[in-house]
């Protein structure tokens, strides 16, 4: 019977396979958790889903982009921990009391990644390519405000605006390109996409493509060097292949899902050899509602509908609890966000009694409401490839029915989401996200002005009082006169539901824990990348 | 005979031109356009910038004089630059993922040869044995299985638990520093998981395939009559049964010649290796005209050369097929 035990080795060998996921040991040493004296040297490896498509940050418009050139790069502003604005490639700047004229005083000495030493000259070709009508920019829309630029020195550079806009100022942290590599010549076709030159703590290495892009410390970096001595990129399409490979010690950091984070970290092993860390993501998800679609121009049957979810249990049931409530398109915690907004509390009796208000009754005991002989029924469409959004739809239509609203769901893929659904205005509601800025400044989305077809307003919201102070916002640098009409902003929204805000989900990055100096803060863990350690005895590579 | 050459030559133009056509007008038929995969739902970008970008890629102008300026420049072999923000050479981005994707299934496919014609042998040879009926499980097993999932315990086992294989990629850290046969082991260790996995997901067609023309020749009397005459068993179908046998399978295995450049997306995306499908899909998801054409136009243009080779090798080597001389 020599047949009958070949036959059995693949089955055991199989077996063998499911199994055998019990034993096993890792050859990792144990990890202290001491604090460790800083020093420099190791690597850091990072596991992307997505790979950059081009290293000049003023052509790209992906985030994998924009995350390895912000290591490259510098810009005139950026964002500090707490988010407000401070100076990076600036040591300062001053505007004009009118409110016209921004004038920033550039750092001295600092060097490009060649050697060649940055100046005002820099910043200039940086805003004349941006604006100019063959370079193909996503980004040249807040620089064309700009009514005149000047370099008066090596070290000055200044600004006249036509009339004073806020977002201006967050507007220079734009990436600085360095002139004397690019100037005269082609950016479309410049080598610097696939070999970055900056002013930023990490210079450029090598990029394979598809598989990682290394990054080594700069020495000279005008802030000090970086503690870690390489920054490495790695692509790794797939999240569950990125897990397992942080597990196996192939990586040292990624975003996780609110699953992992909460079911498949808790073991000792892991808690011993990575930290994880929460904050609130810059996103939010809504239900948007075609206001041009007769069902929702009652505000009524938007507060009812709004009152009948229940963004708890989608909180705790899509995100497990990761993430928070939200009744606004700002961040909980920013200087904008308004925190005595309350939209509607979950209360189906009052979503009930509005509905009725507005003329919808339950006439033909098959429980779905009826106005003018029409049944309350609509579509909600998400997009294709985000099951946070497709649970969240499926509770939602859970809760409407509940009280007498029939809703359908379909999921597109994201093109012709876009042009056959946005574009032409052919929907009723949709459930989709929109990243928070760190500006507050919402005059592309909510602006009555923008609703044009294929603007960002495609809901079709118009609200007089809602345009002024979305102007008065933007049209002025002073905080405490922004804060009051944003303020202002949000009871708007909130008392006219154009969206129904769900939430504003977590970030949840794990770190591997040998790295020291992470403090996370409202502006996520990377703000201090550059003072990230791993002390000598416990240094990988 | 050589007429015959250039008039099918001649032919391959008119067909590869109808085939560029049909694609042309095909991912145009999708909903979308490169423009608004970049851009939309970008709320620092209006309506001008959004032209801006569209006249830089040329996707302002009508339809059909998109796809002459295109097969004009492809005319000289020029397939233009990718519509990725990145905007490189076509050319350049498949061939930096050719040599992975072809190296990769090279390898696959003689695992699955070298597998699955000694399976399907064996089974014929053994009809009905517990060998028989184990193997077919056993490949049926690996045809079902999603990849996917297979992939992932695999990784699971060998890579996180037992720690002995890498789990995606190509290279290990700091493998540039490697001596060149360091390097080269290292490189073979990452294949051995995809490798397995995609050979065996396709063990089940070949060997099944293979256990049926054998089980046919087996049948025949001819080898009644090596058996009659008293040859050894070994001799009977090694010499006589198997040629016959192959025969079939090697026409199969030329039919899978031009798959060779085709990478599975699912596959590449789970083991992260930088390979022409997922060039494929990502082209295809950004509607990225210039690199989904090109894609398509190379896989046409081989398929093609593909068939004339195995022509020509038919009528070098079947005197019934050779043309023009009757």
């Amino acid at each position: 019977m020599k047949g009958k035990s070949v036959a059995c080795l693949p089955f055991l060998l199989f077996l063998a396979l499911l199994f055998a996921c019990n034993g096993g040991k890792k050859g990792l040493a144990p990890v202290h958790s001491g604090p460790g004296k800083p020093a420099y040297g190791d690597a850091m490896v990072v596991g992307s889903i997505g790979e950059p498509s081009t290293l000049i940050p003023l052509l790209a418009s992906d985030s994998a982009s924009h995350e390895v050139a912000g290591l490259v790069y510098n810009g005139l502003v950026r964002y500090d921990k707490d988010l407000r604005l401070e100076g990076e490639l600036a040591e300062s700047w001053d505007v004009s009391p009118d409110g016209l004229t921004i004038t920033f005083h550039l750092r001295h000495g600092v060097k490009w990644h060649d050697g060649r030493e940055f100046t005002s000259h820099d910043v200039l070709y940086t805003y004349l390519v941006t604006i100019d009508p063959k370079t193909p920019t996503a980004y040249a829309d807040a620089f064309k405000q700009v009514k005149k630029s000047e370099a008066p020195d090596a070290y000055t550079f200044r600004v006249t605006y036509d009339k004073p806009f806020a977002p201006a100022l967050e507007s220079w942290g734009m990436s600085i390109l360095p002139a004397h590599l690019l100037e005269g010549k082609d950016i479309t076709k410049s080598e610097l996409a696939r070999h970055p030159v900056g002013t930023g703590p990490y210079i450029f290495k090598e990029w394979i493509a598809g598989q990682k892009i290394t990054l080594e410390d700069n020495p000279g970096y005008f802030e000090g060097r970086p503690y870690i001595g390489r920054y490495i990129y790695r692509i790794i399409p797939d999240n569950s292949t990125m897990y397992m490979e942080l597990k196996a010690g192939g990586i040292d950091m990624m975003g996780i899902s609110p699953v992992q984070y909460q079911r498949q970290t808790g073991t000792p092993e892991f808690k011993a050899r990575f930290n994880k860390y929460r904050y609130p993501a810059s996103a939010y998800t809504y239900l948007g509602y075609n206001l041009r679609h007769p069902l929702f121009s009652d505000r009524r049957v938007r507060q009812a509908l709004t009152s009948a979810i229940n963004k708890d249990e989608i909180v705790h049931g899509v995100l497990l609890g990761m993430g928070q409530v939200a009744h606004g398109p700002y961040k909980p915690g920013t200087w904008a966000y308004n925190p005595h907004i309350k939209d509607f509390d979950y209360n189906p009796e009052r979503a009930k009694q509005l509905l009725a208000e507005a003329g919808w009754r339950e006439r033909n005991g098959d429980g779905i409401l009826v106005k003018d002989g029409k049944p309350f029924q609509f579509t909600i469409l998400t997009n294709q490839g985000n099951d946070q959004r497709l649970k969240t739809a499926v509770i939602v239509q859970y809760r409407l029915k509940a009280i007498g609203i029939d809703v359908k769901i379909r999921v597109i893929e994201w093109a012709s989401f876009l042009s056959q659904f946005i574009d032409k205005g052919n929907f009723e509601a949709v459930l989709l996200g929109w990243t928070i800025g760190q500006d507050p400044d919402l005059f592309d989305v909510w602006h009555s002005s923008k609703t044009g077809p294929r603007e960002l307003n495609f809901i079709g919201y118009k609200n007089s009082e809602a345009d002024r102070v979305l102007e008065e916002g933007r049209g002025t640098f002073d905080m405490e006169k922004r804060r009051r009409c944003y303020y202002r902003f949000q009871e708007i929204l909130a008392e006219d539901q154009p969206y129904t805000f769900l939430y504003v989900p977590d970030a949840l990055p794990v770190v591997s824990a040998r790295f020291r100096g992470i403090e996370p803060a409202p502006a996520g863990i990377m703000y201090n990348f550059i003072k990230w350690n791993a002390p000598k005895e416990e240094q990988k590579y | 005979m050589i007429q015959y050459l250039l008039k099918r030559l001649l032919m391959m133009v008119p067909l590869l031109l109808g085939i560029t056509l049909i694609t042309f007008a095909v991912i145009h038929l999708a909903p979308g356009e490169p423009v608004e995969m970049q851009i939309a739902m970008n709320p620092k970008v209006t309506a001008e910038a959004r032209e801006r970008l569209r006249k830089f890629y040329g996707l302002d102008k009508p339809l059909y004089v998109q796809y002459v300026i295109w097969v004009k420049k492809l005319s000289m072999l020029d397939f233009g630059r990718s519509f990725a923000p990145d905007n490189r050479p076509v050319v350049e981005k498949i061939k930096e993922r050719i040599p992975v994707t072809l190296s990769l299934n090279i390898i696959a496919l003689i695992i699955e040869f070298g597998l699955a014609v000694p399976i399907g042998i064996l089974a014929a040879i053994r009809r009905d044995t517990m060998f028989d009926k184990g193997m077919t499980v056993f490949v049926f097993i690996g045809f079902a299985v999603p990849t996917f999932w297979l992939a992932l315990l695999l990784m699971y086992l060998f890579g996180v638990r037992l720690d002995w294989l890498p789990i995606s990629g190509l290279h290990s850290m700091g493998s540039e520093g490697f001596t060149l046969i360091h390097w080269f082991l290292d490189l073979l260790k990452h294949l051995i998981l995809p490798v397995s996995v995609a050979a065996f997901g396709s063990l089940a067609g070949l060997s099944r395939y293979m256990r049926s023309t054998m089980l046919d020749v087996i049948r025949q009397d001819y080898i009644t009559t090596a058996r009659a005459k008293g040859l050894p068993e070994r001799t009977v179908i090694f010499r006589h049964a198997l040629r016959n046998a192959l025969l079939p399978v090697i026409t199969l295995l030329g039919l899978s010649v031009p798959g060779l450049i085709g990478g599975s997306v699912i596959f590449e995306t789970i083991f992260a290796i930088p390979g022409m499908g997922q060039l494929f899909y990502g082209g295809v998801m950004s509607r990225d005209y210039p690199l989904v054409m090109g894609i398509l136009v190379i896989g046409a243009g081989l398929t093609l050369i593909g068939n004339l080779l195995a022509d020509l090798g038919y009528a070098i080597a079947d005197p019934r097929i050779r043309h023009g001389q009757g």
